[in-house]
């Protein structure tokens, strides 16, 4: 579904991503871990269409297509998702006619007809429910003074409701208590399927514990250092990323 | 001494206290002479094309050809004038209501005159303000509402003022007088429309007075042909405890100036600004403000958002001003503009004339473009970019059209933004 082949990137003249080779096939759910600074969001923030960041060199195929030529939207339409680190808050403009003009576009690009908002209403209440949010952040605006814990709620019911074909997760689990981890994981692990698969960046082994993943890779100083199942995770909460960054430099050095 | 003068004479008729009025301010203006840019007060608003525009009086018997253009905002009230002339054919009178009245001027002053007499003329200054002194001598017609002690009439006042021409330019002044007694609640939209493509003049003067614990909703919504001139001056004189909130939408016009003002006279009274410009092309919107605090207690909120666009330009020029009298006052004021081409400008100021020592009053002013950030959200689920871009202009504009309290006008000024701004 997503093959990552050399991929180099950088912001201004900081150079961040040094070499990414990675494949993600259907049903499969690949962690990403590493250290701050190892790139492994710049990877996320590219593969969504983040303009900031000026790819150099290599490839990004999805479903076989160059995905680094399509704008952002064409991405989302085409079915990649990207749960965002930092959701951004849009005072003035509603929950729900945010969430229904995402799906709608979506929709429209799948040949399939509108939703109105009666039955988007129906729909987002039943995602809600599963991901244990209040309702009330449907009368209000996007992310708008939503604590930390209701923005990446919110990120996973957009989520649900565009039901992508890969979804890249973003640190949704940094900031979340044990309750609102517990959610957020439900409700992704209620959208695996043999069709999708998800990238999770995290920092953390915790989050892996609750979304079990077939294949970890660790980044480091821009590359994946190494790669292994979800016993690497375990691993590296025991050794910590120290460890990691001087395997970098040995390999670097070889 | 200009082609305006020329053309239109000095209106004549009626009691003799208006004719005297008429005769000093037609003297006033033939003094001041139209305003250049080197007036700071026109600083960065030139209005050579009116001053060398030959306008002619609106044409008569237009009414039928505007029926079209007349907009539906759901009041049971609603008075048309044509080309500054009530067209009684296209309005409605409405539900009575109790001490509730809505009359043309030119009605007003032929069944009693009083309230006319001892009201207008009185409140909007002239002695620097040559297009107030213009309108005074040459409106032709307008509207009066009063509103009476304790009276609350549920729906708003619609006065609808359309140009409607057939190829020269030309001109009308119209003249409101809002007067709103004591303990009442009212709301009143003037509402400025022309025939698309059209060129002329609308130069208006409004008046409102506000008794003790009076509250006016006023709207201003200045959907003009992308063709035409305008100029308004609002004047509001307030009573103790009374409360004015002025909705002002700035959206058609080619050139226009809006001077909105309030002076608050009586112990604790407040008065909110509330208002939108929206310049697109090469359209110019001038909007100047002011407050004048003159007792204790009184308090001001003025938020003005500006959306500029391809090479329009705006002015907002907010002033404030705090007599020695008027302590414990608490005045905010906000300018916020965004721009959405690198070719727009924005000229805005503050300014604050404070002779109190016991007061809190804020002002600021900014500009920017459309976040970036939230554009990249909006396109990664999918919203193409033109669109994610629209929505998140008039999310800019909701703060201001969330406050205007009936909702016909609210939306129907929300669907226009949307349409102006995709054009």
């Amino acid at each position: 579904m997503l093959k990552i082949i050399n991929l180099q990137a950088k912001v201004g003249e900081k150079e961040i991503l040094k070499g990414i080779d990675l494949e993600v096939k259907a049903g499969e759910v690949h962690a990403i871990m590493g250290p701050n600074g190892s790139g492994k969001s710049t990877l996320a923030q590219v593969l969504a269409g983040r303009e900031i960041y000026e790819v150099t060199g290599g490839q990004v195929l999805f479903e076989g297509r160059d995905l680094l030529e399509m704008a952002p939207e064409e991405r989302a339409v085409e079915g990649v998702f990207l749960a965002f680190q930092y959701p951004v808050e849009i005072p003035g403009v509603s929950n729900p006619y945010f969430l229904r003009a995402a799906l709608n576009s979506v929709r429209k690009h799948r040949g399939l007809p509108e939703v109105d908002a009666f039955d988007f209403t129906e729909l987002a209440k039943q995602k809600m429910k599963l991901l244990e949010m209040d309702e009330a952040l449907m009368k209000r605006n996007v992310n708008a003074g939503f604590s930390g814990g209701e923005k990446k709620r919110n990120e996973i019911l957009q989520l649900a409701l565009l039901e992508p074909k890969l979804a890249v997760l973003d640190e949704t689990d940094s900031g979340l208590d044990i309750d609102a981890l517990k959610a957020v994981s439900r409700g992704v692990n209620a959208l695996r399927s043999p069709e999708r698969a998800f990238l999770v960046v995290t920092h953390y082994q915790r989050l892996l514990n609750h979304i079990v993943p077939d294949f970890v890779h660790v980044m480091a100083n821009g590359r994946i250092v190494r790669s292994g199942d979800k016993s690497l995770a375990l691993e590296l909460e025991q050794k910590g990323y120290a460890e990691m960054d001087e395997l970098a430099v040995s390999e670097l050095v070889r | 001494m200009t082609s305006l003068l020329e053309l239109q004479t000095i209106q004549t008729g009626g009691p003799a206290w208006l004719g005297q009025m008429r005769r000093e301010a037609y003297g006033r203006f033939a003094e001041l002479g139209f305003p250049t840019t080197k007036d700071e007060e026109w600083k960065y608003t030139n209005v050579g094309p009116i001053a060398k525009t030959r306008f002619e009086r609106g044409p008569a018997g237009a009414a039928r050809a505007g029926k079209d253009l007349l907009p539906d905002l759901g009041c049971s009230t609603r008075l048309v004038f044509v080309n500054g002339i009530l067209a009684p054919e296209l309005s409605t009178p409405g539900t009575v209501v109790r001490g509730v009245a809505v009359r043309s001027l030119g009605e007003a002053l032929k069944a009693d005159g009083g309230a006319v007499e001892a009201h207008l003329g009185r409140y909007a200054r002239t002695e620097r303000q040559a297009f107030t002194a213009l309108n005074t001598a040459l409106w032709e017609d307008g509207a009066i509402v009063e509103i009476g002690r304790n009276a609350v009439p549920g729906q708003p006042i619609h006065l609808v003022f359309l140009s409607a021409g057939n190829g020269q330019p030309w001109a009308s002044h119209p003249r409101v007088l809002i007067l709103a007694e004591r303990g009442s609640q009212a709301a009143v939209i003037e509402h400025y429309t022309g025939a698309a493509g059209s060129r002329y003049f609308t130069n208006a003067v409004t008046e409102i007075v506000l008794g003790e614990g009076a509250i006016l909703d006023h709207y201003r919504i200045q959907d003009e042909s992308e063709g035409a001139y305008h100029i308004a001056t609002v004047q509001g004189v307030q009573g103790r405890n009374s409360v004015l909130r002025s909705h002002n939408a700035v959206l058609g016009a080619a050139l226009s100036r809006n001077d909105i003002n309030s002076a608050l006279n009586g112990e604790g009274a407040e008065c909110t600004l509330n208002g939108l410009f929206l310049v697109t092309g090469e359209r110019h919107a001038d909007i100047h403000t002011l407050l004048d605090h003159a007792k204790p207690h009184c308090g001001s909120r003025e938020l003005y958002k500006g959306i500029l666009d391809g090479r329009g330009v705006g002015v907002f020029n907010g002033k404030i001003v705090v007599r020695p009298d008027a302590q414990k006052t608490n005045a905010i004021q906000s300018n916020r503009n965004l721009l959405l081409s690198a070719d727009a400008v924005i000229n805005t100021k503050p300014q604050l004339e404070i002779f109190a020592d016991d007061v809190r009053c804020t002002h600021g002013a900014t500009v920017g473009q459309i976040d970036s950030e939230a554009l990249f959200y909006m396109q990664s689920r999918g919203i193409p970019g033109a669109e994610a871009r629209d929505i998140l202009t008039l999310a800019f504009a909701s703060e201001v059209l969330d406050e205007m309290g009936w909702e016909p006008a609210r939306e129907r000024l929300r669907r226009e933004a949307h349409e102006i701004l995709s054009r």
